[in-house]
C-alpha cells in the first residue's frame, strides 16, 4: 500500500483556533503532518476597534468559555498599564482566586476528556462530577457558571465575604481528595501508563524550537510559567512551585495537569487566608490616554498575550490576541510524526483544545491509487483507537479497578 | 402504518436522539451541554442520547454565532438529518448573534440560516435551561401528536 493523504477537519469548529490536520500515512504509521489554522474567524479583534473598553471586556471574554477569565484580565491588565491605574491588592487578589478556580475547572475538563479519547469513561464522569464544585463555587463568587464578567477596568465587581470563604474552604478540601485520587490514578494504573507513555512525545529541544506553552511545554521539561517569571496580579505574593516533568508524552501531560490541580488548591487557600481588605476598584477614566501595552497571564492551557494600543478616545486602536493553543497547535504535528493512526485523538486532545468539538471532526481517507474517499468520523476514529490498543497491545480501560469510595 | 406511524412517533418523543454542532461559538455553551450530559444533570435519564452523526440524530443542538465559513457546513448537517427534524439554538449568539452582532465575519443567529424549533437564551443557557428547553420541545411534540391524532 502507498502512502495515504487523511484529512482531518476544518469541522473542528469548537476550538478557538480551529484546526485542519493533513496527514501522510505509509500503513498505520503518520509521516507527516500539516496544521491549518483559522476557520472559526469571528473578527473579534476588529470589533475590539467599534467598541469601548466596557464593552470589550464582555466581547474579549467570549473569545473563549473555557478561560474566559484569562482574556478578560489580560486584555485589562494591558489597558490599566496604559492608563497607568494603580488597582487596590483586594482586587488583584479576586482576580487571581478567580483565575485559579477556572484553572482547576479546566484541567478537571480536560482529566475527563483525556480519559474518555482513550476509552476510560468512568473517568471522565468522576471528574466532571467533582468539576460541579468548582463550578457551583464559581457561580457563587461571580454570578455565573462561565463567563463570568468579574472583571471591569480598575479592579473586579464582586466583593466575596467571610462566609463564603468559609464555605470554600471545605469544598477545595473535597476537591484536593479527590485530584490525590487521580494522581494515584495517573501514577500508578499500570493501564493508562501503558496507553500513555510514549505516546505524542514532544522532545524538549522540539517544544522550544516549536514555541510550545503552558502543561504541553512543561511535560516536556521547559520550566517556564508567567506566574513565577512575570507575576501579574497577586501571583508575587503566592508559594507555589511550577510542576514540570520529564516524560516529554502524553503520560507527561497528565501528570503536569494533575499536580497543578494541587499547586490551584494550595494558591487559593493562600489567597483566602490573606486577602487583605479594603476597596476592590478604582475609578477609572472612560478615555484611555494614547499608549501601547503588551500583557502577559498563565493560561490554564499556556501562555496568553494580549496587545493594546490606546489613541486617547473610548474605544482601543488596536487589540491582537494571541490565545495558548496557537502556540501548541503546531507541535502537535511534531507529536504524531512517527506515530500511529490509533494516537491520534488522545494526542490532539492532550495540548489541551476544547473537546466539544472532537465528536464532529471528520476523517476523510483518501486512498491516492483509487482516488475513493471513505469518511471516518471522530467517533469511529476514537473507537479504533481503543480497539487497536487492546488487540495490538493489550491496553484494555475496562479492566481498570475503580476505587469504591465513591 | 398508522400503527407503526404511532410507535415512531412515541419512541421520538420518550427518547429524541440529538447531535451538537457547534456554528462558532466560544465553547461555553457547549461545555454546558456537555455538563448536562455528566452525572450531576444527567439528562440521558429523560432518554435523551448525544450522537455522532447527524443521520442518527432527531434534534440538531446548534450553539453559536453562525460564522461565514460554518453556513455551508451547518446547512449540510442539517440536510444530511432524517425527517421530522428540530433545531434547538442553545445560548444568546445562537438565538440572535449576541455579542457577535456585527462582526464581519457573524451571519447571525441560527435562525437566518436554518429554521429553527426552540431558543434557549443564556450566555451561556446553563444546564437547567438547556434540559428546560429540551423538555418544553417534547412536550410539545407531544401536543401535536394528540391534536392530529
Amino acid at each position: 500500500m502507498g502512502k495515504v493523504m487523511i484529512p482531518i477537519g476544518p469541522q473542528h469548529p469548537a476550538l478557538k483556533e480551529p484546526a485542519s490536520f493533513n496527514i501522510t500515512l505509509d500503513g498505520e504509521k503518520i509521516l507527516d503532518m500539516i496544521v491549518k489554522v483559522g476557520y472559526n474567524h469571528r473578527g473579534i479583534e476588529k470589533a475590539c476597534e467599534q467598541r469601548t473598553y466596557i464593552q470589550d471586556i464582555y466581547l474579549l471574554e467570549r473569545v473563549c468559555g473555557i478561560c474566559s477569565h484569562t482574556h478578560s484580565t489580560c486584555f485589562l491588565q494591558a489597558v490599566e498599564e496604559i492608563a497607568a491605574l494603580e488597582l487596590p491588592k483586594r482586587a488583584h487578589y479576586l482576580r487571581t482566586i478567580v483565575a485559579e478556580l477556572e484553572r482547576v475547572h479546566s484541567h478537571l475538563l480536560w482529566l475527563g476528556v483525556a480519559g474518555h479519547e482513550v476509552g476510560f469513561d468512568t473517568l471522565l464522569m468522576y471528574s466532571w462530577r467533582d468539576r460541579e464544585i468548582v463550578m457551583d463555587i464559581l457561580s457563587m463568587l461571580t454570578g455565573n457558571r462561565v463567563n463570568y464578567a468579574m472583571n471591569t477596568v480598575g479592579g473586579v465587581r464582586r466583593d466575596i465575604s467571610p462566609d463564603q470563604i468559609k464555605t470554600i474552604l471545605p469544598l477545595v478540601d473535597i476537591l484536593e481528595e479527590r485530584t490525590k485520587y487521580y494522581i494515584q490514578v495517573a501514577s500508578e494504573e499500570v493501564t493508562l501508563i501503558e496507553r500513555l507513555s510514549k505516546v505524542g512525545t514532544l522532545s524538549h529541544d522540539d517544544a522550544l524550537k516549536l514555541g510550545a506553552a503552558g502543561p504541553t511545554a512543561r511535560a516536556s521539561g521547559r520550566d517556564i510559567d508567567v506566574r513565577r517569571d512575570d507575576p501579574y496580579a497577586a501571583y508575587a505574593d503566592l508559594s507555589f512551585k511550577v510542576i514540570t516533568d520529564n516524560h516529554n508524552d502524553v503520560l507527561g501531560r497528565t501528570l503536569v495537569r494533575v499536580g497543578e490541580l494541587m499547586e490551584s488548591y494550595k494558591m487559593i487557600r493562600q489567597l483566602l487566608k490573606n486577602i487583605p481588605e479594603g476597596p476592590i476598584a478604582v475609578k477609572a477614566p472612560r478615555k484611555i490616554q494614547a499608549g501601547e501595552a503588551l500583557s502577559r497571564y498563565e493560561a490554564p492551557r499556556g501562555e496568553d498575550v494580549h496587545y493594546v494600543k490606546a489613541n486617547g478616545t473610548d474605544r482601543p486602536e488596536r487589540v491582537k490576541v494571541r490565545a495558548p493553543t496557537l502556540a501548541n497547535v503546531q507541535a502537535v504535528a511534531a507529536m504524531l510524526k512517527n506515530g500511529y493512526l490509533a494516537d491520534i485523538p488522545i494526542v490532539v486532545a492532550a495540548i489541551d483544545p476544547c473537546f466539544s468539538c472532537t465528536d464532529r471532526m471528520m476523517v476523510s481517507m483518501k486512498d491516492a491509487n483509487s482516488r475513493k474517499e471513505n469518511f471516518i468520523d471522530w467517533k469511529t476514529l476514537r473507537q479504533y483507537s481503543i480497539d487497536w490498543y487492546k488487540q495490538n497491545r493489550g491496553v484494555d480501560m475496562s479492566k481498570i479497578k475503580i476505587s469504591k469510595r465513591w | 402504518m398508522a400503527f407503526l406511524n404511532k410507535m415512531v412517533t412515541w419512541a421520538r418523543v420518550k427518547s429524541p436522539w440529538i447531535i451538537h454542532f457547534n456554528s462558532g461559538a466560544c465553547n461555553a455553551c457547549d461545555i454546558e451541554i456537555i455538563a448536562a450530559l455528566t452525572p450531576r444533570y444527567d439528562i440521558e435519564r429523560f432518554g435523551i442520547l448525544l450522537k455522532a452523526t447527524p443521520r442518527h440524530a432527531d434534534v440538531l443542538v446548534c450553539s453559536g454565532p453562525v460564522t461565514r465559513q460554518i453556513r455551508s457546513r451547518l446547512i449540510r448537517i442539517y440536510e444530511q438529518m432524517a425527517e421530522p427534524k428540530f433545531v434547538v439554538a442553545v445560548g444568546t449568539c445562537a438565538c440572535s448573534g449576541g455579542v457577535f452582532k456585527g462582526c464581519y465575519n457573524v451571519m447571525g443567529g441560527v435562525d437566518s440560516v436554518i429554521p429553527v424549533s426552540a431558543f434557549i437564551p443564556g450566555c451561556p443557557a446553563c444546564p437547567e435551561a438547556i434540559m428546560d428547553g429540551v423538555v418544553k420541545l417534547i412536550t410539545s411534540l407531544e401536543k401535536a401528536e394528540e391534536k392530529s391524532a
